[in-house]
């Protein structure tokens, strides 16, 4: 281990003294630790004695906390900028190329570089945050108790991690530092959108919500650490010299995966989709399992948002009947616009799942799964036949779009697994454009036609079935 | 030391590399010639395990390079395109780091550092920052990287470019000195000059192929067809008619000089100069005309050309 780890300290103790003899990253750093904290104990006391006239002694209490993270964030915001550099500055300039002809393994130098990358800002961004707290205490104002400090202070770590190892992501992309900085807006915004986030909760008070904010920052950044080890191989580092989008290359993966050299459409659909969908039984089994989570969660809510609907008077079987004027048997509009809602929320798990690795995709299931949980118990705890009406309104289309959506998200959550994981044959795009072609496969051959029958089914049968149960 | 079969590289939807052969032992120096974008970098990153080959296999030092790549990158040295030069650290503080990444101990860094800084007429500027080097300085203080820690291989892209006369004899210098003590050399380079002082083969390659591969002379017998002797003498011809043997036959005729082209010159120069001493002629000197590698090498690229055209 200690052999495995050596080369890991000679690159990042490299990076570190070589950023200490760059005065374009020490005088911002020095700025952002030693002077920044001062006009924040300026602005605190200000700010604490102007609510104070006005008796909202909260917002003062509030703000102290809120100004140590500001503190606390400003100066790792430079960790960003030291691993472009880091990362596609040395590709630029042609120095990667001599370390990777080195013994060195692709996890060691990805390690050096993120340690000499993160660490120098973080440190000076818990001196900073220390020069904050000493200018509160020598003003007597009282500083926020060791619970908060230990939040702001694990908040802003793993955020200097998930910046850091953002920024080896966008690098493994680019060839250039200006490219890297084009691309580097991906991350920033996103961090923009968190800080302001998390400042709202910071007024707001709710201490624990940002605790979980740390647990899925934390979850997020190991992820992209892992992406980033995943892409950050000579192969991807070398392999790419220029950063045009080739459209003819990329349609003919996209067809290559999408066909598999499928003969025709039944052989297709005999040998293509099966094997796509033993590709992906184990974000199949995870998507299953988080769609049961989600219906126990569903029913679970009951008790903390409990409904109570109105006794008797239940105008239920007349409400079918309307439902069944306006779906009258045989036509199609009403289907179509099932279809298309449907089609619409997962292709919105795609766009979610495109941005957090296949987890935020699972959304969309979860929600249904969780509101059809929540239904249930509902119904239960209202004293109606939850069971019997979960099989008349849900079961008869439920039968073969559940395991549709299961499937769709299976394919993001499959996709996003796929992005995380290192492939020594293929680069990140290609990557990327197969995930999205085996998406695409499962969308159009089973998912969309699937959707298409429960949509008919929820419109011609499913009534149907309700009026004959509630009869 | 250096073995490759049918070794390609594909790139997206570029061949690179296209099933070539290599095959170079100890103590031998190839040199990889050919135009811009031919494939030799892309070659000389995959035997150094850097990219992986799309088909074939290769051996670098008796290590495969897919399956033992960091044993092979142990063993090999390499002078890259883009020397790469941390601009803020001196030379010293520079191969203590390159040591330190081949495991090298403190002492041997500093000994090798000091043998190499002096070898290489780069010990007075050993303190200086890096960002201060000259090109040429720039690219010895690589090729010193790339020798530090004594590789049985070494792969060399344009050791000499931007480097004066003097600082280029060095290390052509150094490149026989490890040729002579059983290193094996990939060389590439775009002077032809220094390609034929120190190559034991010569490989052209176009288009990611390897078009012609071998000796020098027998490169240049083969593109540029048999040697060329060319006899002066102290007078006139006054019509003299040699009696050609078999494998001769005269390519220019001047006042006081023949030029023949020659297929086996060991047998026929004898019974040639014979016969122009028994018809009188006084012979002033009798040579063999210097035919260059670029004439070679301009009509191996001309050929291949052709051939694609056809």
């Amino acid at each position: 281990m200690h052999n495995a780890l050596h080369p890991v300290l000679v690159i990042s103790s490299r990076e570190v003294r070589d950023q200490f003899r760059d005065w374009r990253i020490i005088f911002p750093i020095i700025g952002l630790t030693l002077l920044f904290p001062f006009l924040m104990n300026f602005t605190a006391s200000q700010m604490l004695g102007f609510v104070n006239k006005y008796g909202a002694t909260i917002i003062g209490e509030r703000l102290i906390p809120f100004l140590l993270m500001i503190v606390g964030f400003f100066p790792i915001s430079v960790s960003l900028v030291i691993a472009l550099e880091s990362f596609v500055g040395e590709k630029e300039r042609g120095s990667i190329e001599p370390l990777l002809n080195t013994p060195l393994e692709d996890w060691q130098l990805y390690l050096g570089k993120l340690i000499s990358s993160t660490v120098p800002p973080l440190l000076s961004s818990y001196l900073g945050m220390s020069v904050y707290l000493t200018g509160l205490v020598i003003s007597h104002i009282p500083i926020p108790d060791p619970q908060l400090l230990i939040l702001v202070v694990c908040m802003t770590t793993v955020q200097a991690f998930m910046m850091v190892a953002g920024a080896v992501v966008v690098s493994c992309q680019a060839t250039s530092v200006r490219s890297a900085n084009l691309l580097s807006s991906f991350i920033i915004l996103p961090v923009a959108f968190l800080i302001q986030g998390e400042s709202v909760v910071m007024f707001w008070g709710n201490y624990a919500t940002l605790w979980w904010v740390v647990v899925g920052l934390s979850i997020f950044s190991i992820l992209l650490i892992r992406v980033g080890l995943a892409h950050f191989q000579r192969e991807e580092l070398l392999g790419r010299e220029i950063d045009v989008l080739n459209f003819r290359w990329g349609w003919r993966v996209f067809c290559s995966q999408f066909t598999e050299n499928a003969t025709d459409l039944a052989d297709w659909y005999r040998r293509v989709i099966p094997a796509t969908i033993s590709r992906m039984r184990l974000a199949v089994l995870v998507s299953v399992i988080i769609g049961i989570g989600a219906v126990i969660t569903g029913s679970y809510l009951v008790s903390m948002f409990p409904l109570v609907l109105p006794k008797g008077g239940s105008n239920f079987p007349e409400n079918l009947q309307k439902l069944m004027e306006y779906w009258p048997i045989f036509s199609f509009a009403p289907a179509l616009s099932i279809w298309w809602q449907n089609v619409r929320a997962l292709l919105v798990g795609l766009l979610l799942g495109a941005f957090s690795f296949g987890i935020l995709g699972l959304l969309p299931l979860y929600i249904t799964l969780a509101i059809i949980g929540y239904l249930y118990q509902v119904l239960l705890n209202n004293g109606l036949p939850s069971a019997l009406l979960i099989t008349g309104l849900v079961l008869p289309h439920g039968i073969i779009e559940i395991p549709a959506a299961i499937l769709a998200t299976a394919a993001v959550v499959y996709a996003g697994a796929r992005m995380a994981t290192p492939t020594v044959t293929e680069t990140f795009g290609e990557t990327w454009v197969r995930s999205l072609a085996d998406w695409t496969k499962i969308m159009i051959g089973v998912v969309m036609p699937l959707l298409a029958l429960a949509a008919l089914v929820e419109t011609w049968i499913t009534p149907q079935i309700a009026v004959q149960l509630f009869r | 030391m250096i073995f490759a079969e049918n070794l390609s590289k594909q790139f997206d939807d570029i061949l690179a590399v296209d099933h070539i052969h290599l095959n170079v032992g100890a103590g031998k120096v190839l040199v990889l010639l050919g135009p811009n974008g031919a494939g030799k970098t892309t070659t000389v990153r995959m035997l150094t395990s850097v990219l992986r080959p799309t088909t074939g296999t290769a051996r670098v030092a008796g290590y495969d390079v897919v399956r033992e790549a960091s044993h092979v990158r142990a063993s090999v040295g390499v002078l890259t395109e883009h020397h790469g030069l941390y601009g803020r650290m001196n030379a010293r503080e520079y191969l203590r780091f390159y040591g330190s990444l081949y495991n090298l101990s403190d002492k041997l860094i500093a000994d090798r550092t000091s043998e190499l800084l002096t070898t290489f007429g780069l010990a007075f500027a050993a303190s200086k920052r890096l960002g201060e080097y000259s090109k040429g300085m720039r690219q010895k203080l690589a090729l010193v990287r790339a020798m530090l820690h004594d590789p049985p291989v070494l792969l060399l892209d344009e050791p000499t470019s931007a480097m004066d006369p003097e600082s280029a004899k060095t290390v052509r210098d150094a490149i026989k000195n490890l040729k002579a003590s059983h290193r094996t050399i990939l060389l590439c380079t775009h002077n032809l000059a220094e390609a034929e002082q120190l190559a034991d083969q010569i490989a052209i390659i176009r288009l990611g192929k390897i078009i012609y591969q071998g000796e020098t002379t027998r490169l240049k017998r083969e593109l540029l067809g048999s040697p060329v002797y060319e006899a002066r003498f102290s007078g006139n011809l006054n019509g003299y008619s040699p009696n050609l043997p078999d494998g001769v036959k005269i390519l220019t005729r001047g006042e006081k000089s023949l030029q023949f082209m020659v297929e086996d010159p060991e047998t026929t120069n004898p019974l040639l100069m014979s016969d122009m001493v028994n018809a009188g002629l006084q012979i002033v000197s009798f040579h063999e005309m210097t035919r260059s590698l670029e004439q070679a090498y301009l009509e191996a690229i001309s050929r291949d050309r052709e051939e694609i055209h056809a």
